[in-house]
């Protein structure tokens, strides 16, 4: 065990991942990496952590309409910053608003988006609100997309749930809680969906390890593939 | 019967009436016995269907609450082929990333495949030859077809036409063997790649593919034979696993189950990607949104299916299957040698004694791969299934910051307690079948 537990070089968030943490080596060598696979370590690149710059307006094509539409109904100040990129144009939100947006995007005339495509978590561990829920949303009516992003910290994961709204978001945001380790305020009843239910940490966030994680079933104990045998 | 004693028979007694004699045979009153112990009215029984059983399409679980034959509820339990595809990918150069996508929803592919490449493309900003557009149209019109033969083989089975398993399975196998002659493997082929394909079409590909098209009617005909007129049939699916167009957009329910209800959301026609915009076909619904319409829109589906094969040979003309940019694309150039196929020894000679850039690029892209600009994308495409979206997000690096797989097995299951509750146990499993999931799709 040494200080740098995430092998990233980076210190990490206190009281988080307590899973798996020791530092390990690869199968080819590689050290000080969660990745035991042998095949990573060759970039280890670290995300932005600056601010959201948002694209000047106007957005062009249907975005202005559907950012304008969502600020009339909701105020001003609902969009922390609206990004068009490649084509398609996102909406960061507040973590608490994230539901009265989605009623507003499905329920006005204009607006009109039916259909909830997914609901997925990203994580950007050197941002300070580093778990981001990203909603993608469908008009079929206008035929038309728009991704919600919103984020929050670890001192304080929760987002609103939308399964009020988009009732398909329920299995979703379960998957993103399950993933990330995001609670859904409001969701009827969050718990692990793809992972066993009394498994520990949250397995696709960037400090949670790929593979090397030793496994308890039922009284018996199997160590991480690279602790089976020694490889050199 | 006679020469018994009724007096002492248990199982007849007598009693006499202003009628005469009666007896009773049945052994006991029925109507104190069912007030006694009343399965219908009183006795919920939990019924666990899986994860390991053949009519919960792979390892499905349901946890179904029963009165009698009908189901009062029902619970979907998913997770058990959870394999981490979308973690192990972030570990992986982009490239690579197509070796574990192909893995999700390991009946339709290439549709993983070409979904997370046009994801990566468009995070790239490239844009794909010509050819290789087509050439991904036929493979992916080719295993719509090779899905939905499973959809229909494996409802079959379920619902006891063992026949129709039998020919479903027949003619998938026909389509495994052209992706076999294209890309060595008939399943997980990693056929698609960012900025193109691994490999043009093989020599006698085209003739294999049209020699399908024309066997493939034939094929229909007879499963039509089989099943539509059969009174079994209709009667195991029709009304059964009812879900209306408003039941579907708020569960998110897309493909074959919500064109079944009437909609004819198919992304192919409403935003065309691939080039699907210049070819012919139609969108086919039904409004029955039962188990019933759902068979008949697969057929018709597969009948599209090969209009638009049919189209794509035609639309074929030579040229690259892979972009120009050496910085992008993969350097290897495969061929047949005797041990199967590989690396072509005249690439080998190439990089290795001939040309030291070329060396250079082999090298550095296969090591470590391409950057790809930073930002994030969402493709979306029209799935056997439905919707499959790839929620790509690139950090600037060589490998995936994050990839998410928006699976249609995984959202559609939502809608199985809509299907089946209130209905009898018997048409879980047929309401279930309709959905068509994929478990590796739906666990990743």
């Amino acid at each position: 065990m040494t200080d740098d537990a995430t092998g990233t070089g980076r210190d990490r968030p206190d009281g988080v991942q307590p899973v798996g943490m020791q530092t390990r080596k690869g199968l080819f060598g590689t050290e000080g990496t969660g990745d035991t696979s042998g095949f990573g370590g060759l970039v280890q690149a670290a995300p932005t952590a600056g601010e959201i710059v948002s694209t000047p307006e106007p957005l062009g094509g249907y975005f202005d309409e559907v950012v304008g539409a969502l600020r009339e109904l909701l105020g001003e100040d609902v969009t922390r910053a609206v990004v068009v990129d490649r084509g398609e144009l996102t909406i960061y939100i507040a973590p608490d608003r994230t539901e009265a947006v989605c009623k507003a995007m499905r329920d006005d005339e204009g607006l009109r988006f039916e259909l909830c495509n997914s609901v997925s978590g990203v994580d950007y561990p050197d941002q300070r609100n580093r778990l981001h829920v990203v909603y993608h949303l469908t008009s079929m009516t206008y035929r038309r997309r728009v991704r919600l992003e919103t984020a929050v910290g670890l001192d304080n994961p929760v987002v609103h749930s939308v399964t009020s709204v988009y009732p398909t978001a329920d299995w979703q945001e379960r998957e993103a809680y399950d993933m990330f380790g995001v609670v859904f305020e409001g969701h009827p009843h969050l718990t692990r969906i793809l992972m066993p239910d009394d498994w520990e940490g949250h397995p696709q966030r960037k400090d949670y390890p790929l593979g090397g994680i030793d496994i308890e079933y039922k009284g018996a104990h199997i160590p991480p593939p690279d602790e089976r045998r020694s490889y050199k | 019967m006679t020469t018994t004693d009724h007096s002492t028979d248990a199982y007849a007694a007598e009693r006499d009436t202003t009628e005469g004699r009666v007896y009773t045979v049945t052994g006991g009153d029925w109507d104190e016995l069912v007030s006694s112990v009343d399965p219908v009215n009183e006795e919920r029984l939990i019924i666990n269907l899986g994860p390991q059983h053949p009519s919960t399409h792979g390892v499905l679980r349901l946890v179904c609450e029963l009165e009698g034959e009908t189901v009062r509820s029902v619970r979907p339990i998913v997770g058990y082929l959870h394999t981490g595809i979308e973690k192990n990918m972030e570990y992986r150069t982009w490239v690579q990333g197509t070796t574990f996508v192909t893995r999700a929803d390991y009946l339709a592919p290439i549709f993983n495949e070409t979904a997370y490449c046009l994801a990566v493309e468009r995070l790239l900003g490239i844009e794909v030859p010509k050819r290789a557009d087509v050439i991904r149209v036929i493979m992916m019109e080719l295993n719509r077809i090779s899905s939905h033969l499973v959809a229909l083989a494996t409802t079959g089975m379920e619902l006891g036409a063992l026949s129709m398993m039998i020919y479903g399975f027949r003619d998938r196998e026909k389509i495994l063997d052209i992706f076999e002659a294209v890309c060595g493997l008939r399943m997980n082929m990693a056929y698609v790649r960012p900025g193109g394909l691994a490999q043009d079409l093989p020599p006698n590909g085209v003739q294999m593919i049209r020699d399908f098209v024309e066997y493939m009617p034939k094929g229909l005909d007879d499963y039509e034979g089989l099943l539509t007129g059969n009174a079994i049939w209709q009667e195991r699916t029709q009304g059964v696993g009812y879900l209306d167009v408003s039941g579907c957009l708020a569960l998110g329910v897309t493909g074959p189950v919500l064109r079944s209800a009437g909609l004819p959301w198919d992304l192919r026609k409403t935003q065309p990607y691939c080039g699907y915009d210049e070819y012919d076909f139609e969108v086919p619904t039904h409004n029955g949104a039962d188990a019933w319409a759902r068979y008949l829109v697969r057929l018709e589906e597969i009948r599209q299916s090969l209009r638009i094969i049919a189209q794509g040979l035609d639309k074929l003309e030579p040229g690259p299957v892979m972009v120009e940019d050496k910085k992008i694309a993969w350097p290897a150039q495969l061929a047949l040698g005797g041990d199967g196929m590989g690396n072509s020894l005249n690439h080998i000679r190439h990089i290795m004694s001939q040309s030291m850039e070329a060396l250079i690029h082999h090298f550095k892209l296969v090591t470590e791969g391409f950057r790809v600009p930073a930002g994030q994308v969402y493709a979306a495409i029209e799935a056997p299934r439905g919707e499959l979206g790839v929620h790509a997000v690139s950090d600037g690096g060589t490998r995936p910051f994050r990839v998410h797989l928006r699976e249609p097995s995984f959202v559609n299951l939502q809608a199985i307690p809509a299907l089946a509750e209130g209905g009898l146990l018997a048409d879980v499993i047929a309401g279930g079948a309709s959905l068509d999931p994929v478990m590796g799709g739906c666990d990743r």
